[in-house]
Formats: C-alpha cells, sequence, structure tokens
C-alpha cells in the first residue's frame, strides 16, 4: 500500500513540475531556445568548420596523415604509461582507503581530490618548484655537492609528463576502485574462506573479478584524461613531447596550418568519443555490481606486522607524493634561492616578497609585456562573465532536464557533450569558425562558458529535481503567490546548488589553460597564460613571479574547491 | 567433534562473548538461539575462524584450531544474505570449493549435480545467480556449502532473508538434508520456531553468555531463567517476593501484584527473596487462579487470547466480552 502511493506520488510529480513555468510547449521552447543557440553557434559550428578543415584536400596529403599516425602513437604510448603508473599507486592507495582505518584518514582523502581540480599550470609550476632546474631539490643538491648545474633533470623529460599524470590521476582510481573494493559485501570473501581459498586465492578469485568493472572504468577515464592532457605536457614535457593536443596547438598557433590542425583535431575528437562511450557502458554496469549492500563493514585498524608496514608505507609515499609539490610552489614563492636577473655577485639567499611585489610593478621590457595585475584583472574580468553566462544558459536547461519529457531526454547528452571535446580542439574551433572576431577578447569566456556548462548544469539539475512539488502546493495551499513560493520553497534550496554551480564555474575559467592559450590575444593574456610565460622566460625574477601567481592561483582554485566540497549535497556523484 | 571452551571476546571495547562452552557430537544439529546484537554470528565466525578470539579455546576432536587458518578449517558456511558470487554462474558458485580443493573437473561435475539435484536446484547449472529468486539463491548457498563435504555446516540466520512461507518449506528441507548427510551443523537464529523445529539441541545466548542448554522440549517445559521465558514467549512474566515454605509439599508461598500464588519450586530461596513467574497462558485443570477485567480479545486461529486489565494475558476457547470480569486456572512456574 504505501509503495502504490509513493508510486502515484512520483507520477503527478512528473505531471506538473513547477507548473506556472513549464506547462505548454512554447514556454519549454522557451526554456531551450538559449542553451541550445548557444551551443548550436559556439560549439557544433565550429565542430563543423573542423570537420570541413580536416577533410579537405589540403589535410588529407600523406606527409600530413604519417605526421598525425605519429602523433597519435605517441599520445597513445604516454597515456599507457601514465594509466598503467597511475594504477600502480593508485589500487595500493585505493585498498588503503577501502580496508583499513587510520588517523586523518577523511583529511588525505580530501587532500588526493585537491590536485585533480587544480589547474594544470598550477600543477606544472608546482612540479617546477620541487623538481625543476631552480626547483627546492636540484638547488638544494647544487648547494650541497657544490654542482654547476640542476643534476636532476626533469622538465623537458618525458618522466616529468608521467608523474604529473599520476599526480592528477591518482584520485579517479582512488575514489572509483576504493568506493567498488568498500562497496564490496564482505561475506562474499568470508564465504570464499570458508570454502578453501587461502587469501591470495580469495584475491584472485573473488575480488579482482568483483573489481573489473571498476578497474576498467576507472584506468579508461585515467587514459582519457592523460590522452587529452595539454597543458602538463606543453609545460612541463615542452614541444619536444608533441601529443595531439600539443601539436593542434603548434600547428595551429605557431605554423598556422589550420588544415593539419583540424584534421589532428577530428582524431582528438573520433578517439575521445570513443572511449567517452566505452567508458559509459562500463560505468553503468559497475555501477550496478558495486551497489553497497548492507551486511558488516571490513575497514578496520592495521594490526598485523604486514599491514601495519602497508598502512604507514602507503601514508608516507601519498603524503609526500601529493603534499610536497603544492608545498614546494609556495614556499618557493617566498624563497630566493638563486640570482635573479641582473643582479651579479653574491646572491642574497632567504625569505623574500620580491616576487609578489613585482606582480604590481609595471615594467615596459617587451612590447608585449603586460604587468601580471593586468592579467590577473582580465582573468576575474572573464571568470565572472564565465560565471554569469553559465548560470544564464544552465538555468533554463537545467529547469528543463530536471522533469524532461520523453523527446527530450535525447537533448541531455547533447548538452554534455562539450565535455569530451579537448579543451585545445574548442580553441580550435573557435579560430576556425570565428578567426576574424579574435581580435575580441570575448572569445574567452564563451570558450570557458562551453567548458563550465555541463558541470553548471549537472550542479543544478539534482536540485532542481529534489524539490518536491508538495512543498510548492503546500506553499500555494497556505495562499502563497507564485512569486512567493520561488523565494519561500525553490530558492533556499537552489542557493547552495546555484554557489557550487557559479564557483565550479569561476575556478574552471580561472584556470583554463587550453582554449585560452589559442584564443587570448598576447596583450589580454589571463594568469594561467602569464605564468606560462614567465615559466618559460629565463631568469631567477621570472620564475619567481611565475612561483607566485601559481600559489595565489593554487590558492583561489583550492578555496573554491573547498567550497564545492562544503557545499556539496550529500549523495551527490563524484564522477 | 567441535568443542569450545570458554570463549571471550569483545567489540570495541564492550564485551561481547563471556565465557562460552560448548560441544558438538556427531550429526547433532545444535541451535544458538539469542536477539540480534547477542554475539551469535560473532560465535559462528570464531568458529569459522574468520575472527579469533581474546582467550579461550576452540576444538576440533581434541586438536586446537587457533593455528588452523579458515580456509583450512573445512566448515561450511551458510550467510542471511547467501553471499552467492555475483560474476560466477550457479555451477561455478558451487564447484568454487571442490576447485579450491584441486578436484578433477569430472569429478566437480558430477558431486555439483549431485548437491543441486539434493537442494532440488538441478537444471539450474548456468542460470546468473543475480537472476534466482531468494529461496533458490540460498539453495545454491547451501548446495555450495554441502558440495566440498565439509566437517561441520554453519548457518547465520539463513533464512532470514525470506517470506514466512518460503521459509518454512525450506525449513523443512533443510532438516531433511541434515539428517540424510549427518553432517553437524550449528545454526544461528533469533527466531525460536525455527530453532525448535530444527536443532536437537538449543543453546539459548543472553549477554554473552548461554543461559540455558537442553533440548527443544527441555527448553519449552523450563525455560530456567526470566529473559529466556520471555524471549520464548512462553507466557506472562512478572515478579514475586517469597512468603512462606512448605517443606512436606516442596512449595513456596509467593506474592505477586496479581495475587499469591503456591508454586513447586526446586530453587533454594530464602523469605523475602525476589523472584520470577512464569504464568502460563493455557487453561489447565487444578492450576493457579488467575481473575481480570477482560480490556481486549484477539482471534488467534484455535483459541481466543483475552488480555486482562492488570496486561497479562491468557488463552481461552470461547471469546469472553470486553468488560467481564474472568476466572481462569493457569499453569504457574517459579524462575528462580
Amino acid at each position: 500500500m504505501a509503495g502504490f502511493t509513493q508510486h502515484e506520488d512520483r507520477r503527478t510529480q512528473n505531471a506538473d513540475y513547477p507548473a506556472a513555468i513549464t506547462a505548454s510547449w512554447v514556454n519549454r521552447l522557451f526554456l531551450w531556445f538559449l542553451p541550445l543557440s548557444f551551443l548550436v553557434v559556439f560549439f557544433f559550428y565550429p565542430f563543423f568548420r573542423i570537420l570541413a578543415y580536416s577533410f579537405s584536400i589540403e589535410s588529407l596529403k600523406l606527409p600530413n596523415l604519417q605526421l598525425a599516425f605519429h602523433v597519435l602513437i605517441f599520445t597513445v604510448y604516454q597515456a599507457v604509461l601514465s594509466t598503467i603508473l597511475t594504477l600502480l599507486i593508485g589500487l595500493p592507495a585505493a585498498y588503503l582507503f577501502a580496508r583499513f582505518d587510520f588517523r586523518g584518514k577523511t583529511l588525505l582523502r580530501a587532500l588526493t581530490l585537491v590536485p585533480f581540480m587544480l589547474p594544470t599550470v598550477v600543477v606544472a609550476a608546482g612540479f617546477n618548484a620541487l623538481l625543476g632546474p631552480r626547483g627546492w631539490v636540484n638547488l638544494g643538491l647544487m648547494q650541497a655537492l657544490a654542482l654547476e648545474s640542476p643534476p636532476i633533470p626533469f622538465v623537458g623529460t618525458l618522466s616529468a609528463i608521467l608523474i604529473a599524470h599520476v599526480f592528477y590521476n591518482t584520485t579517479i582510481v582512488i575514489r572509483i576502485v576504493g568506493n567498488a573494493l568498500s562497496g564490496l559485501d564482505p561475506k562474499l570473501e568470508q564465504a570464499a574462506r570458508s570454502l578453501g581459498a587461502d587469501s591470495r586465492r580469495v584475491w584472485w578469485n573473488v575480488t579482482l573479478p568483483l573489481l573489473r568493472s571498476s578497474l576498467l572504468a576507472a584506468s579508461l577515464l585515467v587514459f582519457l584524461f592523460d590522452f587529452t592532457s595539454f597543458g602538463v605536457i606543453l609545460l612541463l614535457g615542452g614541444p619536444a613531447f608533441a601529443t595531439l593536443e600539443v601539436e593542434i596547438y603548434i600547428q595551429a598557433l605557431q605554423l598556422l596550418n589550420f588544415p593539419v590542425a583540424a584534421l589532428l583535431a577530428f582524431i582528438q575528437l573520433l578517439c575521445t568519443l570513443a572511449f567517452a562511450i566505452i567508458y559509459s557502458r562500463i560505468s553503468t554496469r559497475s555501477n550496478v555490481q558495486s551497489a553497497p549492500r548492507a551486511g558488516g563493514s571490513n575497514i578496520r585498524k592495521p594490526k598485523a606486522r604486514l599491514e601495519r608496514v602497508f598502512v604507514t608505507g602507503m601514508l608516507m609515499l601519498l603524503i609526500s607524493f601529493f603534499i610536497l609539490p603544492m608545498l614546494a610552489l609556495p614556499l618557493r614563492s617566498v624563497s630566493r634561492l638563486d640570482a635573479d636577473r641582473g643582479q651579479h655577485g653574491t646572491v642574497r639567499v632567504g625569505l623574500t616578497a620580491d616576487y609578489y611585489d613585482e606582480l604590481f610593478i609595471n615594467r615596459n621590457g617587451s612590447i608585449f609585456y603586460v604587468p601580471p595585475v593586468q592579467a590577473a584583472a582580465n582573468s576575474l574580468g572573464y571568470a565572472g562573465a564565465t560565471v554569469l553566462l553559465s548560470l544564464l544558459l544552465g538555468f533554463p536547461a537545467a529547469l528543463a532536464l530536471a522533469k524532461p519529457r520523453r523527446l527530450e531526454r535525447i537533448l541531455d547528452p547533447i548538452l554534455i557533450i562539450p565535455l569530451g571535446a579537448s579543451a585545445v580542439t574548442l580553441g580550435l574551433g573557435f579560430i576556425l569558425a570565428f578567426g576574424h572576431w579574435l581580435t575580441y577578447p570575448w572569445l574567452v569566456p564563451l570558450a570557458h562558458t562551453l567548458v563550465a556548462l555541463p558541470f553548471v548544469i549537472r550542479t543544478l539539475q539534482p536540485a532542481l529535481a529534489s524539490i518536491p512539488d508538495r512543498l510548492r502546493q503546500a506553499a500555494i495551499s497556505l495562499g502563497a503567490s507564485p512569486f512567493r513560493v520561488w523565494q519561500t520553497v525553490d530558492w533556499p534550496i537552489l542557493q547552495r546548488a546555484t554557489l557550487t554551480a557559479a564557483t565550479f564555474a569561476f575556478t574552471i575559467s580561472l584556470g583554463e589553460f587550453g582554449a585560452t592559450i589559442l584564443l587570448s590575444r598576447p596583450d589580454y593574456p589571463t594568469i594561467p597564460i602569464a605564468i606560462y610565460r614567465f615559466l618559460s622566460q629565463p631568469g631567477g625574477l621570472n620564475y619567481g613571479q611565475a612561483m607566485a601567481m601559481a600559489t595565489l592561483l593554487m590558492a583561489l582554485t583550492t578555496a573554491g574547491i573547498l567550497l564545492i566540497e562544503k557545499l556539496r549535497l550529500p549523495g551527490a556523484g563524484e564522477f | 567433534m567441535l568443542e569450545l571452551r570458554d570463549i571471550y571476546k569483545t567489540y570495541e571495547d564492550q564485551p561481547l562473548l563471556c565465557g562460552i562452552s560448548f560441544a558438538l557430537t556427531a550429526a547433532e544439529t545444535v541451535c544458538l538461539l539469542g536477539a540480534s546484537g547477542s554475539g551469535k554470528s560473532t560465535l559462528l565466525k570464531l568458529i569459522a575462524g574468520l575472527e579469533m578470539p581474546d582467550s579461550g579455546k576452540i576444538m576440533w576432536e581434541g586438536q586446537d584450531l587457533a593455528s588452523t587458518p579458515a580456509h583450512s578449517r573445512d566448515f561450511g558456511l551458510v550467510f542471511q544474505d547467501y553471499a552467492l558470487f555475483p560474476h560466477l554462474d550457479v555451477f561455478d558458485n558451487v564447484a568454487f570449493g571442490l576447485k579450491m580443493k584441486s578436484w578433477s573437473y569430472v569429478e566437480i561435475e558430477k558431486r555439483v549435480n549431485e548437491v543441486l539435484s539434493l537442494v532440488g536446484m538441478n537444471n539450474f547449472n548456468h542460470r546468473k545467480v543475480t537472476d534466482l529468486s531468494g529461496g533458490e539463491q540460498q539453495r545454491v548457498a547451501l548446495a555450495r556449502a554441502i558440495a566440498p563435504r565439509p566437517r561441520m555446516l554453519m548457518f547465520d540466520e539463513p533464512l532470514g532473508a525470506l517470506d514466512r512461507a518460503l521459509r518454512e518449506d525450506l525449513l523443512y528441507q533443510l532438516r531433511g538434508i541434515l539428517r540424510r548427510t549427518h553432517i553437524p551443523a550449528i545454526y544461528v537464529t533469533h527466531d525460536q520456531e525455527e530453532a525448535f523445529t530444527i536443532a536437537d539441541r538449543v543453546l539459548m545466548l543472553h549477554s554473552g553468555r548461554i543461559v540455558r542448554a537442553g533440548s527443544p522440549a527441555e527448553v519449552w517445559t523450563s525455560p530456567g531463567t526470566a529473559w529466556a521465558a520471555e524471549f520464548l514467549g512462553l507466557g506472562n512474566v512478572i515478579e514475586g517476593n517469597c512468603r512462606s515454605r512448605n517443606e512436606r509439599l516442596k512449595m513456596w508461598n509467593i506474592s505477586t501484584t496479581f495475587g499469591r500464588f503456591d508454586v513447586k519450586c526446586a530453587h533454594k530461596h530464602e523469605i523475602g527473596d525476589n523472584v520470577h513467574l512464569l504464568l502460563r497462558p493455557a487453561q489447565i485443570e487444578g492450576g493457579s487462579v488467575v481473575r481480570g477485567l477482560v480490556v481486549d480479545v484477539l482471534f488467534q486461529q484455535d483459541r481466543f487470547k483475552a488480555v486482562l486489565e492488570n496486561s497479562l494475558y491468557v488463552y481461552v476457547q470461547k471469546p469472553p466480552k470486553i468488560g467481564q470480569m474472568i476466572t481462569v486456572r493457569v499453569a504457574v512456574k517459579c524462575l528462580g
């Protein structure tokens, strides 16, 4: 009886969701009009321009295809290597979080999530501050061993790329595989043991097969991120390590060879689409299997010697791996360790605020020199515009998707598609489609909005769908006008989601690198672009300023991440 | 066969098992009966070797099992929620234990078919276990536990997740299977009817101790403690005070808020001691007199349950009227 009424409730809820807004087709068309036309103009049109370019006679020449093939091979090669390394660290870490109880577990788990959401320039700058030629380790070794040059090659090596990728994506393995592992019914393993399986055979015959799809899903997602990674490779590897993304950037911006860039972008889109489809297939399967069951938990305190060694070792590894780069960066930004530009003779080593002071000084050394403050102002302006635009477009889309009609369900994936396109590809599409408008700075926030929109919609939609109609009906029956209903029922619930969505849009725009580097005019850089320029110029002062700006960006982004985490509705998914 | 000596176990600093000792004889089915949280499931895990006791010994035919890991103990285990491997089909689930013992494929196939038909699940070999109903899953789980010919079977509330009719049906079948296979078994449940149906011997577990042990009939006729009588739903458990002793008839006169009762009692009491009495609800000839105003009458298949003003209840054949004063004669037992 109870089940029946519940079912009825849901049906009526579906039928007349905010009756005033979504009743007629005219109104629903109105909801769809803005977001869909935005996507058509700024995503699908550029996308077709890429298609048109990549199928031109100019692009489909043998040398171009050969280049594309080589680049594709290297892209897959580094992505596979990165994925394997990520699994090597992520799997024991997932096991650690899923099976053991230790002090500071929640904090460490949250910490492992931070890198995943940090802008690529910050991660690159962090590893540069730790292991780069002017980083702590190399300068320390030079000092200690009285060396002339940095002993550890890091920037410009494949290892740098791999390490940064592992740093970025380990949390994916920890979350997906770890959740599956802790969701496993401990009785399955107990049953296996009582049937004569020792712990090795329990692992191979029961646990691992049950984790298979979540392992696959995690690996694929990690691979996808490694495959489309751009900032890390450009900043830490350099142009010598040309992945599809980097090569698109080089061909488009440095060689102005748009047909080849478009061909590469097309290959990139095709691969991403294929991986995304496989991923969504696998992840729905793994969701079914790892659904948490009632029953005892298998989280324990480490007791046996081997367990203690494992837990301590993993903790030390994770803490040093996840915290050192993020610690090296801010510390490096306030430490003078080597000669600044134009400084001769003895170097004053010690704490300094010079790099921060320098950010506010306008030194007109080069024609394209833009003071860092100006870059920060640009970034904030772009971020503000992105927030406004993505909320403006996201709200109607989320409202329509909260209770979709049958036909509208098809539109749901369409709104999310931009998520699959890499940022560099988006940038290239904008260049090909709106090249003659490149002199206007407003293309940048439009591209940022495309990147942020899926996140905004995904944040608002569940909140909108979660408001029970009974609340509205109760408010109406108590005499509230439609506006009062919105003000007293909808808005208090939506407030959190709106703030979360705005923060998402803001931090995404602030850290966006791939599209921005293709679209931003030299005299309108953003913070990440400025960091990239500082990092690629010689001299201690430039380096220090890069560190200082990256530290500021890290602080802003971390604040955003913490805010999002704090506002997260219980039960909202992670990936 | 199995013998437990003075088992102690604490869980999160709370004593869970305080000195459990019992022994299991060949082909015997022992039922551990207790409320949830009484430590029954933990006791099973200790015996299975999935957890270790804080102190005490678990022995098999005189040999301490402390150094025998779970996978070498050869005890079959059946869980309430079946714990079938979702990635394996029915056949592979049942064959799991046999594969662990490295049986040949021919032998495995023969044995799997044998146990599957024993539980009435032949022709299910290659079905996905996730597609089976609860009752079917539990049959497969039973087959899986029996297949490697364990020296003992353990059941942890095996029928708890099933509906009533299915539960009774499976219970009788399980009883039959245990009789036929002669495998000694420990059966954990909180359901007294289940316990009385399947057990040769019932052990009642309460706050970490075995408070009553005996055949179902023995436990039923003399539950021993107030807790056991209440848990088993044997009747009204009331408090009383010993007033006088009739040595010749070996009877105590005990005063309660429901009147005075003369109770035959083998316990040692002093005058003034507080005791618990069990007033069985069924009418018997020559029993003690209980009087009361009827406040509610419930229909219970072959009888009526009359609830009296003083919250006692009795069973009567003809329904009294609400508000009527009735007098019934019932059996009264001292619970000590």
